[in-house]
């Protein structure tokens, strides 16, 4: 059974008008199954109000399930006694860098989820250090939040949810607040996490060129799952995508246009060199 | 403007008073404030600005970080004079009109102004020289009998420590605001003082829901790391008095000890 595993969740909330009277029901997260296996990198892609960061929060337990379960670990997250559980062992970073670093020092964020769980002194420092090396942010320790680019603090984040020690990380839109640069540098940490420390990654975003390294995209829209598979099979799809309202990454964009005008290339190139090479290789093949 | 204001404003370095335990500070930032009221002869000012003028420099923190906080309060200390120095009753020195001053209005408000002058730098040292962290530790652990009267000793520190960590930020905040209110042509510095404080609604308002949705953002950020309030918690810089904390405590003693005898003596007037 995997890390992460939703059957049939449904989660409703009421509108409500300005003056708080309800206006009607609407339904954030529809019907949806999902099934992440221990060591995967999977990303969730929507425009916005597709229900995903609804979704992200069911699994750390913040919000409960009008219908339908969610296990984490083999925990049910309605059942209150589990709910400190779920949270270290699925943390979570969220989209703002400033509204969840707590400490007004790198290392005492860092610290907070361990000082909360209990662990003792000593083994903090040990986690802190180990949490801030593994995302590169370990000279900053001392540093004020306040001090960092962006892409930092994110990574502060990071840190501090890896030092509890959780299974399996989910990121809800962690890039949106940030320049491409700091986009680039969680991005990159992220990926490390998951192929050097083998954690379980969910990331939740909506830039396309951030999933092509996924190992599984699950592309959501009024919270459904609509398409689900590698990216490659995922991006091979140009007219779906755009039919959801989402960009399909350049590169993929132009091999599309490319093949549509009658170049011979493969289905859902994803960068650049594959691009090249697919040239490459139709040159010489029609030559 | 409202950047100036550094109370609150950790400021990173490495030095004796940054080592010092937080309990220590906050004992000494307590003890040197009431000290500051204990005499009325200029020996004792000199004691206290050479012992505050000793802690900054090994606090190893830029004196214009605590002039900038200054400026902050100049109002409150040009109010505080021109009070003292009008309304003393005593010898008359320079008579304009119906107001007065007097020889001891003059000696009070001079005075006054170096105590709230060393008041402020006093207490933003504790504050610069600590992380709010570690402070709210600091009373944390002070407070600690309270605890068996039901009072939330944890509660109120942690609540202390995100106030202080969030003043930067709604700082930048409020600067944002006024700039993009300045650029849609509202207007904050003319008219008299109800026209400004009118002026202020719609910085105000804006601000208010911001702040509200941080913490609301918190809050869910701070549960998702399993906060679940005091029980239960460790510490991942536990307070243990070390050597340097008995040697502080014996200075303040003596910096006590001092000011009494001077207060007692002071061979100045």
């Amino acid at each position: 059974m995997g890390i992460i595993r939703t059957s049939k969740l449904i989660y409703e909330y009421i509108r409500r008008d300005e003056e708080g009277n309800p206006e009607g029901i609407t339904r954030a997260v529809n019907d949806v199954d999902l099934d992440i296996k221990p060591g995967e990198f999977v990303a969730i892609l929507g425009h916005n109000g597709s229900g995903k960061s609804t979704l992200a929060k069911h699994i750390n337990a913040i919000l409960h399930p009008t219908e339908g379960t969610v296990w984490v670990d083999g925990m049910d997250t309605t059942d209150e006694e589990n709910v400190w559980d779920i949270r270290q062992r699925a943390g979570m970073v969220f989209q703002n860098p400033d509204n969840q670093i707590i400490g007004q020092v790198v290392e005492e964020d860092v610290g907070f989820g361990p000082e909360n769980m209990g662990v003792p002194t000593k083994e903090i420092w040990e986690r802190v250090e180990e949490s801030l090396k593994a995302v590169g942010m370990y000279e900053y320790r001392k540093y004020s939040p306040n001090k960092l680019s962006g892409g930092q603090k994110q990574r502060v984040s990071i840190a501090g949810v890896l030092a509890m020690h959780p299974k399996c990380i989910i990121l809800d839109e962690p890039t949106a607040m940030l320049d491409p640069n700091g986009r680039k540098e969680v991005i990159r940490a992220v990926r490390a996490l998951n192929q050097v420390e083998g954690v379980t990654v969910l990331l939740i975003t909506h830039y396309m060129e951030e999933v092509i390294h996924a190992d599984r995209v699950i592309v959501m829209d009024q919270g459904r799952i609509e398409l689900q598979g590698t990216p490659r099979e995922v991006f091979s799809q140009v007219d779906r995508l755009k039919s959801l309202r989402l960009d399909v990454p350049q590169v993929t964009l132009l091999a599309y246009e490319l093949k549509k005008a009658g170049v011979a290339l493969p289905d859902g190139i994803l960068t650049t060199q594959e691009l090249v090479k697919a040239l490459g290789d139709f040159a010489y093949a029609s030559h | 403007m409202i950047r100036d204001i550094t109370l609150g404003q950790y400021y990173q370095t490495d030095s004796v008073i940054h080592r010092l335990d937080p309990r220590v500070k906050l004992v000494a930032t307590f003890v040197y404030i009431i000290s500051l009221f204990l005499f009325h002869n200029f020996t004792g000012y000199l004691v206290a600005a050479l012992f505050l003028a000793a802690v900054i420099k090994l606090s190893h923190v830029p004196f214009q970080y605590m002039v900038k906080g200054m400026k902050a309060i100049m109002f409150l200390l040009l109010l505080t004079v021109v009070f003292n120095l009008f309304l003393t009753p005593g010898e008359t020195l320079i008579q304009i009109w119906k107001f007065t001053i007097t020889k001891e209005g003059l000696k009070l408000s001079i005075f006054m102004a170096i105590r709230l002058v060393f008041l402020i730098i006093g207490s933003s040292l504790m504050t610069l020289t600590t992380t709010p962290n570690h402070l709210t530790d600091g009373m944390e652990s002070l407070m600690g009998p309270l605890k068996t009267l039901k009072v939330p000793v944890h509660e109120i520190a942690m609540m202390m420590s995100i106030a202080l960590r969030f003043i930067p930020i709604l700082l930048e905040e409020t600067d944002k605001i006024m700039k993009a209110q300045i650029a849609r042509g509202a207007d904050f510095e003319s008219g008299n003082l109800i026209r400004k404080a009118k002026a202020m609604i719609p910085l105000l308002v804006p601000l208010f829901i911001s702040a509200f949705h941080r913490a609301n953002d918190l809050a869910m950020a701070m549960e998702a790391r399993c906060y679940r309030g005091g029980e239960h918690r460790t510490k991942m810089k536990p307070l243990h008095y070390e050597e340097r904390d008995t040697v502080a405590y014996t200075i303040l003693v003596l910096y006590l000890i001092v000011l009494v005898v001077v207060r007692n003596i002071g061979f100045l007037p």
